[in-house]
């Protein structure tokens, strides 16, 4: 089976579809790589402009607004475009046409109108200060209408790409920087590979997978944090604590049933994400566990999160401000001890 | 993606009928008027000075102002029933407005898209959405033309090319401009026309969405109404510059101010965008001045209007002045035109009666349409 990054998982899913669907078109900041240009600020869409033309790999002014309005408008009338805004913390731009528009479009028509639109928008702190740094994954699991999505691995980057482009609902791509592959390993970048099938599939929404197998704790994480979670379990493994990883994959639809499932196993939960902690996507998955199963629970929910902080740029302090694999092991140690 | 002439539907679900009454056959002529004095319009001086625009053949001239009659009436009618307490929420009217609606939409196509404001009735009516599903919209009825989830500012029917109209100023411009670029890329000669008011011009979105337009020669009709108000506050005290028009310079695109009360001058200044814009020139901005008869919306007395511009406007009102012209220059009698007058409010009764008996939603309803797709509510 072929190995790929997930930058090259991401590129040929948006290409299949292309080749697949002529309604499929990219438009953002600097999508195209025609005349030297970037091909996507992570080089996701190196390539396209070749394969496809100007008018498919639409590089656009720096304009959010616009492209994600053009995106809503494009979809509304039948196409299936595919925006980028380079980087996560631009949507905040964009606020309006991402939840007055696009979440509402569908419901304020009784249904008669769809909005089959993709907006990809990497997250996660690489050095760079506040405003390049933000995981704001849960600002949209908040806003009906949308459907949000969380890529971890190459095979995950493919599939689920494919389903966001092929489903009829606005679908927010959240990927993460240092999970890409290959460079800025000195911001803690992980250069990993996956296998990806050479023929066509998809993964579902709302399916969360089991990483790792385990009976003493459940640990949901996502994007960079599932690998730190997974760091974590194999050490604590020498300690005899035995720990399921859960990467849930998608916030929204959210697979509350994987995590159920595992807990009564467990009975001790802990969420890690790069989400600043007060109401994010952990703080759901608590308050629902709460609600509705709280007696599997022998213990506290325990929820580790960046600190309430805006993402400092000097790297000691940005380090102490994410979840980090040490944090997740000594949690974990606490936990067994309740 | 449409495929033949899409139909408006009717509540029971049957094709509306609108009479799209003959081709356009007017005459070219310049028909910008120039209103230096956006306080206090010259209304004298403006109509000495414009070089009247001919009225179109009979079936067209009939058809134009039958629908700005129908939006007159269904406004008027809207407004009783708010009065009466019959239906509730708030109201955002055009009455005043029609020559806007109707000299730009006449010639349009059902392929063609319109994205219009939370002040929608206007515009969706003489894009063809059905009066009587707008009527049942009103009333909160489950064959509304939202099926009561949009509401007086959404209203749309996307089988006539009318997307559920916006209530956040100046987003449905970059959203045309989305609609637009599908067209392009679909290779067909579809237009889109986007109207919003002069306070949308402020917006960081008029400006993304123009420039983005004029960029990749966009097959839109920006069209402003200007009706001097954004809420109570007037149009200069918001900009700079003296029109808005003269906006369209700083995106390379032709820009032109219209006495937006005077139909065959919108409709000849808008055949001529729309032309632009099928044979792949580009987008144009129209500004046309106009006049709301009512407030901003249903608790606005418009005190913030002075008395003398008020009065003077709404001498100039649309409907009176073409019908002036129709006979005047003979193409119908005052009983012809009131003949379509009373047949256009037996429709509005009708729809009123018809929306009043017409099911509710079940509340249970509201738990559907968020998401679309197979096993999706």
């Amino acid at each position: 089976m072929p190995q790929m990054s997930i930058v090259e998982a991401l590129n040929q899913a948006i290409a299949e579809e292309m080749a697949r669907d002529e309604r499929v078109f990219c438009l953002g900041e600097d999508v195209s790589d025609a005349n030297g240009g970037y091909g996507g600020a992570f080089a996701v869409t190196r390539g396209l402009h070749g394969k496809f033309g100007p008018e498919r790999v639409l590089n656009t002014p720096i304009s959010e607004m616009l492209i994600v309005g053009m995106a809503v408008g494009a979809a509304m009338a039948g196409m299936r475009p595919i925006a980028d805004v380079q980087y996560g913390d631009f949507l905040f731009c964009c606020m309006d046409q991402l939840v007055n528009q696009a979440a509402k479009m569908r419901y304020m028509s009784g249904g008669r109108v769809s909005v089959p639109m993709v907006m990809r928008a990497p997250v996660g702190a690489t050095g760079r200060g506040a405003q390049h740094a933000q995981s704001l994954e849960g600002f949209f699991t908040h806003a009906p209408g949308l459907k949000v999505i969380c890529p971890a691995t190459a095979y995950d980057a493919k599939g689920l790409l494919k389903t966001a482009i092929r489903d009829d609902n606005p679908v927010l791509v959240f990927e993460h920087k240092l999970l890409y592959g290959g460079k800025r390993t000195e911001s803690g970048a992980l250069s990993m590979v996956g296998e990806v099938p050479a023929e066509d599939y998809t993964v579902p929404f709302g399916r969360g997978v089991v990483r790792r197998e385990g009976k003493d704790i459940t640990i949901v994480a996502n994007l960079l944090m599932m690998y730190r979670a997974m760091d974590a379990a194999a050490e604590l493994d020498e300690d005899d604590i035995s720990c399921e990883v859960i990467d849930p994959r998608t916030l929204a639809p959210f697979d509350y049933e994987l995590v159920i499932e595992s807990l009564r196993k467990t009975r001790r939960l802990m969420i890690v994400h790069e989400d600043t902690y007060s109401n994010g996507w952990g703080a759901q998955l608590a308050s629902y566990i709460a609600e509705h199963e709280i007696y599997l629970l022998d213990a506290p929910i325990k929820r580790l999160a960046a600190y309430d902080v805006p993402i400092p740029c000097a790297p000691v302090m940005e380090k102490f401000v994410i979840p980090s694999t040490a944090r997740i092991i000594d949690a974990a140690r606490s936990l067994m001890k309740m | 993606m449409h495929s033949g002439a899409p139909i408006a539907r009717e509540p029971d679900g049957s094709a509306a009928t609108k009479s799209l009454m003959g081709q356009s056959k007017i005459n070219i002529f310049m028909s910008t008027i120039v209103m230096k004095n956006t306080d206090t319009i010259q209304l004298e001086s403006d109509v000495s000075a414009k070089t009247v625009v001919a009225l179109p053949e009979r079936t067209k001239a009939l058809g134009m102002y039958e629908s700005m009659v129908r939006i007159r009436k269904y406004e008027e009618q809207i407004y009783f029933l708010f009065l009466e307490g019959r239906i509730s929420g708030s109201i955002h009217q055009s009455h005043g407005q029609e020559a806007c609606a109707v000299g730009v939409l006449y010639d349009t196509r059902p392929t063609d898209y319109m994205a219009s404001t939370h002040r929608p009735a206007g515009h969706d009516l003489a894009k063809g959405v059905s009066l009587r599903a707008m009527m049942c919209e009103m009333f909160g009825k489950a064959n509304g033309c939202c099926h009561g989830k949009g509401g007086a500012m959404h209203m749309g029917d996307i089988s006539v090319g009318a997307v559920p109209a916006n209530a956040i100023v100046g987003s449905n411009i970059p959203i045309a401009v989305g609609m637009a670029y599908s067209c392009k890329l679909r290779r067909t000669d579809d237009i889109v026309v986007c109207f919003f008011g002069d306070g949308a011009t402020n917006e960081g979105g008029f400006h993304e969405g123009i420039n983005g337009a004029a960029l990749w020669d966009l097959p839109v009709v920006f069209v402003c109404e200007n009706n001097f108000y954004g809420a109570s506050t007037h149009v200069q005290a918001t900009m700079k510059v003296q029109t808005i028009a003269e906006r369209a310079a700083a995106y390379g695109i032709p820009g032109e101010r219209i006495d937006g009360n005077d139909l065959m001058a919108v409709n000849e200044a808008a055949t001529r965008a729309i032309a632009r814009a099928r044979r792949g020139g580009g987008p144009t901005l129209l500004e046309l001045m106009t006049y709301r008869i009512a407030g901003h919306s249903r608790s606005d007395a418009s005190a913030y209007r002075p008395d003398d511009e008020e009065s003077a406007w709404l001498a100039r009102d649309p409907i009176k002045l073409f019908r002036g012209r129709l006979v005047e220059e003979k193409v119908a009698t005052d009983a012809e035109l009131d003949a379509i007058e009373n047949s256009v409010q037996e429709e509005v009764d009708g729809a009123v009666q018809f929306a009043e008996s017409s099911q509710d939603p079940e509340p249970e309803d509201a738990l559907r349409n968020v998401y679309a797709g197979e096993g999706e509510v």
